[in-house]
Parts: C-alpha cells; structure tokens; sequence
C-alpha cells in the first residue's frame, strides 16, 4: 500500500509539473499548427479572398489566444533538438524576450477579440495581430532539415 | 534596386533597424570561416565614399576592389555579375544618397588556406565567368525578368543552390536548397517545395511572408521578405512565373518554404 501511495505520489508530480521533452515539442507544433490554420483563415479574410464572417474571425482569435497561452511553457531546456522542431537555439538565450513577445502576442488577440465587432473593426485591427507572427519567426524559427 | 539586391541584409550596422544604415559588421559563418560584411555607407574614411561609379561597378560586377584586390564571394558578385548596367548605375546613384556611418566592422576570420587573398583569382578562374545574362528568346518577357531577378540582384541561389567543396554554387543543381549562411537552418529546394504552391500564393509570401498553410517565412528569409515588400507586385509575379517553370531536382526539401 505504502508503495502504491509513492508510486501514485511521483506519477502525479509529474504530471503536474514535468512536460517530456518529445511531448513538449509535439504539443507546440500541433499547437503551431492550429495557430496556423486560424491565422490563415483571418489573414485571407482580411485580404478580402474569402467573405468576412464574424464568427469564424471570433473562433480564429480564440484559437491563437489558446496557443499564445499555452505555448511559451512547452519550450524546456531538454526540447532544443528533435521531433522535427524548427525551434532556434536563440530561444533558450533569450528567453525572457521569448516569453515577452509571446505576452504580447496575448495581449494583442485579446484586445482584438474585445474590439472586433465588424468587417470594419477586423481590418483595423487584425495587422496588429498578425505583426506578431513574423517577428518571432524571424529570431527563433528556422527548419533545420 | 536596393531592395531587390537586399544590400541591408547583410550589411545593415547591426543591433539597429533602420536599413540604410549601412555600417557592415553583421557575421556570416561559413564552413571557411567567418565572415564580417564590409561598411558599404558613404563614409569617405571607412566605407565607399570616395570610391568612384567605375570602383563600385567593377566591385558589383567582377568582385575587384579599388585597389585591384579580389573580394570574397561571400558578397554576391557571382549573382551580381548578371545586372544590367542601367541597373547598377541606378544602384549606385541610390548608395550614394545615403548617409555615411562611421567604424570599420572587424577582419574577417578565415581558416587557412582561404585567409590568402590572391587564391580568389583562383577561384574566380574555375567559377566565375564575368558575364551577364542574355535573355531567352523562347520564354516570355514575364519569365526572362523572373529569372533576371531570381539569378541576377536577388541572389537567391546564394543561399537556396547548394554549393561544393570550394563554396562555389552547384548550376547543375541550382536552387535546390542548401544550409543558409546564418547558420541557422536550411533554405528550402525552391524547384520542389513550391509545387503546390500557386503563384498567388508566391507573390503572397515574397510581400507579406504568409504562405499558404498559414505558416510566416521565418530566419533570414524574414528580412528578404521585408525587400521584396518593396517592389512592385510585376516583379514579385515574374518571379513567382520563372520558380514555378523549374523542373524538379535534386533531394525533395523536408523543410517546406
């Protein structure tokens, strides 16, 4: 019984706390992914190539929120390499600009989904959205293979 | 023709962002050492700007400095070497309006034997023909541009054409992908990657970096984006024309654009 207590003790610390290494970079790449297909959806709308649609913009921005939330702590030190990961090793250098931009980038969809009310108030505001993206693949994204 | 040349890429004074602070200093590593990009403003003691029109031609488009040295290949002239002349005149009218920066970014660091200068004539002798680059009478006008902008002042191949032992570019293979020369990462096979691709969709990525899986152009290929934002979307079409006229070669890219 002891030894069940002890067992059940160091799997939940380790749920709770411990993020594996391929797991880390496979869950912020599907998350990546997602971002993605939500940032795709809203930059073809805002260019005008498919019609503008509320709702979708609204579940879009929820997406990115979800992923700026989640991913910046999918990045620990033993998740550098592998896994197909494009992640620069900048990222561990600079991680509290890292983590920073990824504030930001929150903060920045957050804002557009209190504004965005219209096709008007979309096109204000989604370039402030998307002025995120590239900044941070510039520094800290690259494919290696 | 600044932009399309993406002078600051390589030769923007570091740790600042205005581009036409041409001050130099930014390293480029290579398996031959490293690099550090000369300053290419108008400082008359430091940089160009006591170089004459003749002196930067001469440099843009054979690789010889004023006084007759050979100049690494690091710096594109094996691209440059296709520009038309009114080009490089234009080129060098716009250098000249811009404003001089002083300092003098650090040597470069070459292994042995690269670090020996005159083997550049060499090198020149077996890679580079000086020559420019006549258009192809059975291809389009649209095309003909796309290729002049792709081989000549865009350099692509600098960082997407694999190169040899000798760090000279593999034609046979040209734009097939390669290890970029910031070290980080690789630059995708451009005669592969994009088949896909539409060439909305090219022009979509040259100007605002967004492909079309809803991925951002990353590393180095952010700032070239910020160039090619720059030139009127005829270019950006030519070129999407003459990329996606490319036969399929070499190993299929993992890494996509």
């Amino acid at each position: 019984m002891k030894r069940l207590v002890l067992l059940l003790m160091t799997l939940s610390v380790c749920g709770a706390g411990g993020v594996w290494a391929a797991d880390a970079i496979a869950q912020r790449r599907a998350l990546m992914h997602d971002d993605g297909i939500a940032a795709k959806k809203l930059f073809d709308m805002s260019k005008g190539t498919i019609p503008f649609d509320l709702a979708v913009v609204q579940a879009s921005l929820k997406t990115l929120a979800n992923g700026a939330e989640k991913t910046p702590a999918l990045f620990p030190d033993d998740s550098k390499t592998g896994g197909g990961t494009a992640a620069l090793p900048a990222i561990w250098q600079n991680k509290p600009d890292f983590n920073a931009r990824f504030t930001k980038f929150s903060k920045d969809v957050a804002e557009a989904l209190a504004k965005i009310n219209d096709e008007a108030s979309f096109k204000a505001v989604a370039p402030k959205v998307f002025e995120n993206c590239g900044g941070c693949h510039e520094l800290y994204k690259a494919k290696s293979s | 023709m600044f932009f399309a040349g993406g002078c600051e890429s390589c030769h923007i004074t570091p740790g600042q962002i205005d581009p036409l602070q041409l001050g130099g200093g930014l390293k480029l590593r290579t398996p031959f050492g490293s690099f550090y990009p000369p300053n290419i403003s108008n400082d008359r003691d430091f940089a160009i700007g006591a170089w004459s029109d003749v002196d930067l031609a001469n440099a843009l488009l054979s690789g010889v400095s004023p006084k007759g040295e050979h100049l690494y290949p690091a710096f594109p002239y094996t691209s440059y070497q296709h520009m038309m002349p009114s080009d490089v005149a234009d080129l060098i009218a716009f250098l000249r309006t811009l404003p001089a920066v002083p300092g003098r970014p650090p040597a470069h660091r070459l292994h042995f034997p690269f670090s020996v200068r005159r083997g550049i004539g060499l090198w020149k002798l077996l890679f580079f023909e000086n020559a420019g680059l006549p258009s192809d009478p059975r291809q389009s006008a649209e095309w003909n541009l796309g290729r002049y902008l792709v081989e000549g002042p865009g350099h692509c191949g600098e960082c997407h054409t694999p190169r040899n032992l000798l760090g000279a570019m593999k034609r046979h293979l040209r734009l097939t992908g390669a290890p970029v020369p910031d070290g980080k990462g690789n630059a995708p096979n451009l005669t592969q990657s994009l088949a896909k691709w539409t060439d909305a969709d090219i022009v979509e990525a040259l100007s605002s970096g967004f492909t079309p899986d809803g991925d951002v152009l990353g590393g180095g290929m952010a700032g070239v984006v910020r160039n090619l934002a720059e030139l009127p979307k005829s270019d950006l079409e030519a070129i999407a024309t003459y990329l996606k006229s490319l036969p399929p070669l070499g190993r299929p890219s993992s890494a996509k654009p």
